[in-house]
């Protein structure tokens, strides 16, 4: 069959797994119906034990979904702890579920896969050895890839049934309650992680710091935690985010960022009170930088800032520029240390900041968003998941969900080395074209022909270079010609989900 | 593309010869010329790979509308006789000579570039060429040099080179470029030809870039050699007219079309004769104002 964006699902696969193919970015007014889980009542003073191995004997059994978060990043110690040792143990059939996965897990998921103790995984992404294994087709069952919202979604909706949450923090107290905002290895919001605790089966803390009992703020509550881990260290602070960041010196990605703030600060959703979400990119930063000059000049204040946050965020809220952050993940040191210190930096979970199926996310009320990609087509669908060989390199994260904003703004280059990154046709469409509104690059800006009021506001302003986006397509091509079409097999290894859980496209396995 | 003698020539940008990802993303800055550079960027193993990259890349590359001139090694170096063929055959726009000292030096790249022009069947006296002044002899022999040719584009003072010529280096204040850069300039305004000052290489001192440019503006300079895009819209905005001038200019073109619609020779505004210095000066202010986005199509002022 095929879908919307017209992407030929395969009819087999799509009846076995009874998915649906995706129709529309409007999610409409349905009415869904939530799951709650399991809980095993106690009034258990202390949590708190020592072996992890005799936790995993009590709450695991083979078949079962286990998940983790991703807010240590690279400088994650409790995934590989709790992975190596489940393999030691002989699990077999589980189904792997974490907000996300980053480099430092891929060889231990490649090893679990290849032990048949991993056979189906769900994520926002993958990238490196694990994406270059599961591409060629080095797990039987598809990869499901979901944005951050859309997993909030799947898990309040039993889709993802969490048998067990492992989950890593750099404090807890005896009881459970812990947050992400002091310890040693601190990484800020526990945005993604949140949902979990609140809907896994068994909730299993991991921390190296064990405080006094109650833990404020408490983020993650002692009525939802069964186990409290003592571990030697949790996370290797330095690798969790960039330390100071450094703003790009490159002079195209200022002179894309320069165009952004252009086309923000003439559109009619520039004024006051606006909100927007801009990411952890070397021109997304430089875009901040440029918002902050504008905004002085012209005595504008946002309403609030949204998504993952870095540092040249959380100095605007310190200057008043913008009244509050809703802050689902932190990019770097500063930004991760402003949480504890600013009333204003509100921790939202990972369903507050964007599931469709809600009585009302944050991203809806959000009026910019700034995001990137790896290719973008004529009719602006985006790729952020697979690069110009096919395989898997990347992470849907909240890349669907941010695009509700009123206007989303897509930056890119208009070639990466010897590839184009405007095309006639995305090899993966993650983000419909539908919800995409304007994008930047340095050769000039195209704006969606369904935006006939953006068309109009931008055609009075001189420095912006309109163009059609197709001519952007051409200039590419003409740059880097028309590269070989990639090879694949006829085997499906992974399916993209839409944020509202329907297909939007398919991964095929890369020939060798 | 073919050289044009009159034209904004407020930045002109250098570009590395030999480095494929700079000269290919050199257009979209908005310089008003490019300079891709075979001469002091590249290394001598590079020579042969830079020429033919500069030379598919004016054959190819999109500069958004810029001029493209070429700095091609000096004539004491092996590189000289096939870096002009190259350039000539690949239809730049103006050809500049590095250390020249003499009006003889210009004499023979024109007549290079006219066997060049025979050799690949190119119209005869379509590229330009620009001098860079970079030694004390060349600043003395400036007002010969800027007269050697009707080709002619330009001059540009080299501060480092000339400095070193001169037993000094550079400072601050300008103070050891003064001699030279008025020479350059009042040689170049004589002849009718441009003048470019020297490039200003720290980026971190956004003020003494400031001061430089306004101060060689106020000299009476075209404008400036730049190493890096981001000093585009600094001297841009140096280079910007005042709301007065830009009203004044309008004014004198108002003028200009009264006097046409009535068939008369004689320009006049507000009871006075309108000098064509004074219209010279009204069509530059224009034409930077139109370029710095600073009227709109219909001719009204809409900066701030």
């Amino acid at each position: 069959m095929e879908n919307k964006v017209k992407r030929n699902l395969p009819d087999d696969l799509m009846t076995k797994m009874n998915l649906k193919p995706f129709e529309s970015v409007e999610i409409g007014n349905p009415e869904v119906k939530r799951v709650a889980p399991k809980v095993q009542v106690t009034t258990g003073e202390s949590k708190v034990v020592d072996s992890l191995e005799d936790v995993i004997k009590k709450t695991l059994k083979d078949g079962m979904t286990i998940s983790f978060h991703h807010h240590f990043r690279n400088g994650d110690f409790a995934f590989n702890k709790v992975m190596n040792l489940i393999i030691k143990m002989g699990y077999q059939n589980l189904t792997l579920a974490p907000s996300s996965l980053t480099g430092v897990m891929n060889d231990t998921v490649i090893e679990a896969i290849k032990k048949g103790v991993i056979t189906n995984i769900t994520s926002s992404g993958m990238r490196g050895s694990l994406g270059d294994f599961v591409s060629h087709g080095g797990l039987k069952n598809p990869v499901v890839f979901r944005s951050h919202g859309n997993r909030a979604r799947s898990i309040e909706e039993g889709e993802i049934k969490i048998d067990v949450a492992f989950l890593g923090v750099p404090n807890a107290d005896p009881a459970g309650n812990a947050n992400g905002q002091e310890g040693d290895a601190v990484f800020g919001s526990l945005g993604y992680a949140l949902i979990d605790a609140q809907f896994a089966d068994k909730v299993v803390l991991l921390t190296d710091n064990i405080v006094d009992y109650p833990n404020t703020p408490a983020s993650i509550k002692q009525t939802q935690v069964d186990y409290v881990v003592k571990v030697d260290q949790i996370g290797d602070a330095d690798k969790i985010g960039s330390g100071a960041t450094r703003f790009t010196k490159d002079p195209k990605e200022l002179k894309i960022a320069q165009t952004v703030n252009q086309v923000i600060t003439n559109s009619p959703y520039y004024k006051q009170g606006f909100s927007f979400q801009t990411g952890s990119g070397g021109a997304a930063l430089a875009v901040t930088r440029y918002l902050r000059e504008s905004m002085l000049k012209d005595g504008i204040k946002a309403s609030f800032a949204l998504g993952g946050i870095t540092k040249p965020t959380t100095d605007l809220l310190e200057e008043g520029l913008v009244k509050k952050i809703m802050d689902v993940q932190d990019f770097d040191k500063g930004a991760a240390a402003s949480m504890a210190q600013n009333k204003n930096q509100q921790e939202i979970d990972a369903s507050w900041y964007a599931d469709p199926h809600n009585k009302g996310a944050v991203v809806n009320n959000l009026d910019v968003a700034i995001l990137s990609a790896l290719q973008i087509d004529t009719n602006f669908n985006v790729n952020v998941m697979t690069g110009s060989d096919g395989v898997i390199r990347g992470a849907i994260g909240g890349h669907q969900d941010a695009a509700a904003a009123k206007m989303t703004i897509i930056t890119a280059p208009l070639v990466r080395g010897r590839n184009a990154t405007v095309v006639p046709e995305v090899e993966t469409v993650v983000t419909p074209g539908d919800s995409i509104d304007v994008l930047v690059t340095e050769r000039g800006v195209a704006i969606n022909p369904r935006r006939k009021d953006l068309i109009a506001a931008f055609a009075k302003v001189p420095e912006l270079n309109i163009v059609d986006i197709k001519e952007l397509q051409e200039m590419a091509q003409k740059q880097v010609g028309t590269p070989k079409p990639i090879e694949y097999t006829d085997r499906v290894v992974a399916l993209v989900q839409y944020r509202d859980g329907t297909i939007i496209d398919t991964i095929k396995q890369v020939k060798d | 593309m073919t050289y044009v003698k009159n034209r904004l020539r407020r930045t002109m940008m250098f570009v590395p010869g030999n480095n494929p990802a700079m000269v290919k993303d050199a257009g979209i800055y908005g310089a008003d010329s490019i300079m891709l550079d075979l001469e002091d960027a590249v290394s001598l193993t590079e020579k042969d790979a830079a020429r033919m990259l500069v030379f598919n890349a004016i054959k190819t590359v999109d500069f958004g509308g810029a001029e493209i001139v070429v700095r091609i090694n000096g004539q004491d170096t092996p590189f000289y006789d096939e870096d002009v063929k190259a350039m000539v055959r690949a239809g730049v726009d103006v050809i500049r000579l590095p250390k020249t000292e003499s009006a003889a030096m210009i004499k023979k790249l024109v007549a290079d570039m006219e066997n060049a022009e025979e050799q690949y069947g190119v119209e005869k006296g379509s590229i330009g060429v620009m001098a860079a002044i970079e030694s004390a002899k060349g600043v003395l022999n400036a007002p010969e040099i800027a007269t050697a040719t009707p080709l002619m584009m330009g001059l540009a003072v080299s501060g480092e080179d000339y400095t070193a010529d001169m037993h000094t280096h550079r400072y601050p204040d300008g103070r050891e470029l003064e001699f030279a850069r008025n020479l350059v300039l009042q040689a170049a305004r004589a002849a009718d030809v441009y003048a470019f000052d020297t490039v200003f290489s720290n980026m971190n001192d956004t003020e003494g870039f400031y001061r430089e440019t306004k101060y060689i503006y106020e000299l009476g300079y075209d404008g400036k050699s730049l190493v890096n895009p981001r000093q585009i819209p600094m001297v841009n905005k140096v280079f910007n007219p005042t709301k007065e001038e830009i009203e004044n200019a309008l004014s004198v073109q108002n003028a200009i079309q009264e006097a046409k619609a009535k068939g008369s020779g004689v320009i006049s505004m507000n009871g006075k004769m309108v000098d064509k210095p004074v219209v010279e000066k009204a069509n530059r202010v224009i034409e930077t104002a139109k370029a710095s986005n600073l009227i709109d199509e219909e001719g009204n002022y809409i900066g701030e």
